[in-house]
């Protein structure tokens, strides 16, 4: 029944603000949406203390869904520790969004449906967290992403908004549209899509391989991973699927923090750790997952530093990050992927919600050189965000670092290919994130005041609806790495929820290492992470607080790279072209052209006009003159005449 | 007692006595005509309720069947029967034209009696192709059915109706004088107009082969199939939005049931040695198909080649079984194909309806279909907003509506079958939510655009009413597809049974 009420509570609530938020009132709205969602996150976390301490795999089915030969799916629940950790992640940062949204959204018209919506996606990612099934996954899967589609474009008004929901939509379809091929494959491979089935039946499939290019052998199970994990590209933002995130940022604050930090763009890094069983049985999926991972890890770590919106930059830290997930996945330290999204969840929903304040605070101003020395009027938003930005660079003894720290050293003990690249782009991204972190502290929260006099004076630290979020974030954001390594990498925390094969097991090394986290974090002082750490810092410090105009300088000297950068290695402007203007221009030839031309106006209007030129021709032959009539006959006559004689 | 009435009767009967009678109430006297058209078209679907409840979903046998002499000379008989396959496209038939009666209830003006009566009778004639288990019955159905359209088209049409029913006329009359070439070929061989008689025949390859191209030919130009479909964008920019929401919803369905019914069982072994040609063509209505309906500027267009494309998974699933059998050597899966074909074909019927409903809500109010003459329409409509937004998730096939049960099964059989025809059916994913969130988002979404739809006045309850019955299908149809599919188990099971069995 506990589980029913999680899940189901955000849709009743979801509902109720979304069918009569207009007779009850927004008030109304955002008190029963919020209230269900603390009741939801409350038992979620009794739910983890049942189920991920006594390791129990719980299951529910629901109702039968559709039965068509042997597909056979049905509404399920399933809960294990797995799916028990990322309740806690979904439903504690939603609830807290929730409370802070009250304050943030607190002017807008619309608040009932905001609330209906936010609700309505709990709901989604609360399905596709805790289905038994690769059916219901998908469920869950598009139904956060209808719901993102609906809160990017919330403002409907703005041209940019409903673009970048579109634009989100639709990359995300083309991931999806290689999950759904990686679902078929699955139910041709096991005859079931339920995980149960399948994951018993999976070592059996290790060999099977099938022709997709006549004559070509591929492993099945390759096949079938690196589709499904095509589904993970779009929703977790991977390169070359990434081009949707930053875009998302046109939604409301809360959103950012909630779908495109904390819940819905690490759905795709749960379903890889939730398929382990699959993904274990192929090196070369493993492998194509490690390295797209090491690129987006590095690659969009550099695009934030060269972004001025306050919202950009910590979104192209969460694909960053994002990349360190999948990279972790790409090594089979599922465990440890799942340890980053947990701990990432709780410092950047921190870091999101804090930009949200700064930007209540600064009226709906984004750009970070309209700000600075911002520490003095905000104090908490500013100590919060300092916490979440040392959390998020990996200093020693904070959640980052414990998360990020275990990456790093599973992909150092790993030996599958591009090991080697990954480990090189995961230790260059630690400078990165500190070098892009620390420049958007200093540049906001110190050095000059850069806004302009009205603003100033109007400046003041944001409501308790907003800092109390951001206290309560805060505080996991510094605690949670240190309490919850050891059970969760190193005790067998995820238990038969992840499989991981004993060749690929790196954290059995890391494991050899570990003596209690306090040693742990002591060690990494010492370690190179933390001296790149400091380094990005230090040139940080140097360019943004001690030498302000150096940044400009540089800029010029290397205009040319400013300028790809700035343009994001072109991705949009070529996506723009060759598939948005592509395929508008191969509709409208095939439409004039096949369509309307060959089609309809030589086959169809051609017999038309075949049989009516036919007619009219004909026609001459009836003149309704006697003579004519006569003559034919005669002619006739003459014909057969001389046939017969001819005879 | 419900089963020794005539039911079948009824719900042909019925509404084409009820619609008589709404003529002879007369255009002068709109108001009762409407009521009488209400109440006619109520009644049928609550007479055909009895068709599903009361059904045996473990035989494939047909079940209320009539039986009586019609024509002894030809030995041609009135005979009606229901399968797995007619039954839930009768519900659908008898759901949708109460839904059109309502939907035409203050927007037509001009001879309100006849075009409420042509709906009725039109609902009579397509029930009784969907019943008919007599091949002369059937086509006598099939052709008297065009009569109503070609006249709803032409009285309560556009500008260009004249083309626009000549156009359909002739193309599906084409079609369907082949097929009764073929059907005078197999009474001559069965003496008998039986369907079931012919489903028994046996007959040569290139028997089967010149049969089968006969009823292609037919029921191609119907579902509409590429190349043979470009009547239909026509048809519908022309026709009433009553006449648009029936020809999609219904209409199209007559030639995806005619495959199951005639194409696939009669002619097995040319089924399955044609069968590329058919997945060819599916193929090329989901991508090239879906192209076309990116550009279009004219919002019934789009949803017009819309249609055509979500009929290809139609045809696709239908005829995927033969693939997937010689691949894998089973059954195995197959039955999703066609289920999941016959899924799509209700749920395009909800889906399309509704769209064409809502192109007809803001056609009412503005007087343009073209997509230029729109934008925000969500800020003065913002219950229609939701409507449109649903239904347009629902046809880019979101999971939770009935758009999705039908694509994906039909996908997951074919994945069976080969990787490369998933491949390209799946495309529909991209390209179904290209051109309908587009659309969405240049219509609904924005700033007011214009003056007319700054003035926009939104949807009243009658009209919440049908959307909302539209709505509701579509999400449970969605949620739990289980009814739907249950029903037709043991009759798909027959029909694969009977396919793979070669005739020869």
């Amino acid at each position: 029944m506990i589980y029913q009420a999680i899940v189901f509570l955000p849709l009743l609530g979801a509902l109720i603000a979304g069918l009569f938020g207009r007779a009850i009132g927004d008030r109304a709205s955002e008190i029963i949406t919020s209230t269900f969602l603390v009741i939801a996150a409350t038992l979620s976390w009794v739910v983890l203390v049942q189920v991920g301490l006594g390791h129990t795999t719980a299951k529910v089915r629901i109702m039968s869904w559709v039965v068509s030969g042997e597909l056979d799916v049905s509404w399920g629940i399933r809960v294990d520790t797995l799916t028990a950790v990322m309740l806690v992640v979904v439903n504690t940062v939603s609830a807290l969004v929730h409370i802070y949204s009250i304050g943030y959204m607190h002017e807008d018209e619309s608040r009932a449906r905001f609330f209906s919506y936010l609700s309505l996606f709990t709901f989604a990612m609360l399905m596709l967290v805790m289905a038994n099934n690769f059916l219901q996954l998908f469920f869950g899967w598009e139904g956060v992403g209808l719901v993102s589609y609906l809160l990017i474009g919330f403002w409907y008004k703005r041209e940019s908004a409903i673009f970048a929901s579109l634009k989100a939509f639709l990359v995300n379809r083309v991931g999806d549209f290689g999950f759904l091929l990686g679902i078929a494959a699955v139910l041709m491979a096991f005859n079931s899509l339920d995980y149960a089935d399948v994951f018993a039946a999976a070592p059996l499939m290790a060999n099977v391989t099938v022709q997709i290019i006549p004559g070509v052998e591929w492993s099945l199970m390759t096949v079938t991973c690196i589709l499904l994990f095509v589904g993970a590209m779009g929703k977790s933002a991977q390169v070359p699927l990434h081009v949707w995130l930053p875009d998302s940022m046109e939604g409301p604050t809360p959103i950012s923090a909630l779908i495109h930090a904390a819940t819905m763009v690490t759905a795709g890094i749960f379903m890889v750790a939730r398929m382990s069983p699959l993904f274990e049985l192929s090196e070369t999926a493993l492998s194509v997952v490690l390295v797209i991972g090491s690129i987006t890890a590095l690659f969009m770590g550099f695009l934030g530093i060269v972004q001025n919106d306050i919202k950009r930059v910590v979104a192209y830290s969460t694909l960053s990050q994002l990349g360190y997930m999948t990279v972790a996945l790409g090594v089979s330290a599922y465990s440890a992927a799942i340890f980053h999204l947990m701990t990432h969840a709780f410092f950047k929903a921190l870091l999101f919600l804090g930009a949200g304040s700064v930007i209540i605070a600064m009226h709906h101003e984004q750009d970070i050189r309209k700000m600075g020395g911002l520490w003095k009027y905000m104090p908490i938003t500013w100590f919060t965000f300092l916490l979440g930005t040392l959390a998020l660079i990996g200093t020693p003894g904070f959640a980052g670092f414990y998360s990020k720290d275990s990456i790093l050293e599973a992909v150092h003990y790993s030996h599958i290919a591009g090991a080697g690249f990954a480990y090189f782009a995961v230790v260059l991204g630690v400078f990165v994130t500190s070098f892009y972190s620390f420049r958007l502290y200093l540049i906001v929260f110190h050095g000059k005041e850069r806004m302009d006099h009205h603003t100033r004076e109007h400046l003041h630290e944001t409501p308790a609806v907003v800092t109390v979020p951001l206290i309560l974030l805060a505080i996991p954001s510094v605690v949670i790495g240190a309490m919850t390594i050891e059970p969760l990498l190193f005790g067998d925390g995820f238990g038969s929820a992840i499989f991981v094969s004993s060749e690929h097991n790196v954290l059995e090394h890391l494991k050899e290492h570990f003596h209690g986290a306090m040693s742990f974090a002591l060690h990494g002082l010492t370690g190179l992470p933390f001296i790149l750490v400091l380094a990005g810092f230090g040139s940080a410090y140097y360019l943004y607080a001690v030498k302000p105009e150096l940044p400009e300088v540089i800029r010029q000297r290397f205009a040319k790279l400013y300028d790809i950068m700035n343009r994001k290695y072109l991705f949009d402007e070529i996506y723009q072209s060759v598939f948005m203007r592509g395929s508008r221009n191969l509709g409208t030839a095939l439409w004039k052209y096949a369509d309307a031309g060959l089609i309809n106006g030589l086959l169809v209007n051609g017999t038309a006009r075949l049989v009516g030129w036919f007619a009219a021709v004909t026609r001459h032959l009836q003149t309704g003159y006697l003579y004519t009539y006569a003559f034919a006959m005669i002619i006739g006559l003459l014909i057969l005449l001389t046939w017969f004689v001819a005879r | 007692m419900l089963s020794e009435l005539p039911l079948l009767s009824l719900v042909v009967w019925f509404p084409i006595l009820g619609g008589v009678a709404v003529l002879f109430v007369g255009d002068e006297n709109p108001g009762r005509a409407k009521v009488l058209a209400l109440t006619v078209a109520i009644i049928t679907f609550l007479v055909g309720i009895p068709l599903y409840s009361s059904f045996d979903p473990a035989t494939a046998a047909m079940q209320f069947q009539e039986f009586m002499p019609w024509i002894p000379a030809f030995n041609a008989n009135y005979h009606l029967g229901v399968d797995g396959f007619s039954m839930p496209l009768i519900l659908l038939t008898a759901f949708m034209t109460v839904l059109v009666v309502i939907a035409g209830w203050e927007v037509i003006e001009y001879r309100v009696a006849q075009y409420m009566a042509a709906f009725l009778i039109m609902e009579g004639l397509m029930i009784g192709v969907f019943a008919a288990l007599d091949a002369i019955l059937f086509y006598v159905f099939f052709e008297a059915m065009l009569i109503p359209m070609f006249l709803i088209i032409g009285i309560w049409g556009g500008p260009r109706r004249v083309y626009a029913t000549l156009k359909f006329f002739l193309y599906t009359f084409l079609g369907s004088v082949f097929m009764l070439i073929a059907l005078i070929y197999m009474y001559n061989q069965a003496n008998s107009f039986e369907i079931l008689d012919f489903h028994k025949l046996p007959l040569g390859l290139t028997e089967q082969i010149l049969i089968f191209f006969a009823f292609l030919l037919g029921f191609a130009v119907k579902v509409p199939m590429w190349p043979v479909h470009t009547w239909l964008p026509d048809a519908h920019v022309e026709a009433p939005t009553g006449g648009s929401v029936i020809l999609a919803a219904i209409t199209l369905k007559i030639g995806g049931y005619g495959f199951l019914r005639f194409a696939l069982p009669i002619a097995p072994d040319a089924s399955a040695m044609l069968d590329w040609l058919i997945i060819t063509m599916s193929l090329v209505a989901v991508v090239y198909i879906g192209f076309v309906a990116l550009v279009q500027q004219d919002m019934k267009k789009l949803i017009a080649y819309s249609s055509i494309a979500h009929m290809g998974f139609v045809t696709l699933g239908f005829f995927i079984v033969f693939g997937l059998y010689r691949h894998t050597g089973s059954l195995n899966g197959a039955a999703m194909g066609v289920e999941g074909g016959m899924v799509q074909m209700v749920s395009h019927g909800f889906i399309s309806g509704a769209l064409f409903l809502c192109v007809g809500v803001l056609y009412d109010r503005v007087h343009s279909r073209q997509i230029r003459d729109y934008g925000g329409v969500v800020n003065t409509m913002p219950i229609f907003a939701a409507f449109m937004v649903l239904f347009g998730m629902a046809n880019a096939g979101l999971p939770g509506t009935s758009g999705f049960v039908g694509e994906f099964m039909v996908i997951l059989s074919s994945f069976k079958a080969g990787f490369w025809i998933a491949f390209l059916a799946s495309f529909t994913l991209i390209l179904g939510a290209a051109y309908t969130l587009w659309l969405v988002k240049r219509v609904v979404f924005g700033d007011i655009g214009n003056s007319h739809v700054a003035e926009l006045q939104d949807v009243n309850n009658r009209e919440i009413v049908m959307l909302s019955l539209l709505a509701a299908a579509v999400l449970l149809l969605g949620v739990w597809p289980d009814p739907l599919t249950s029903v037709m188990h043991a009759t798909v099971d027959n029909l694969l049974q009977h396919v793979i069995a070669t005739k020869l």
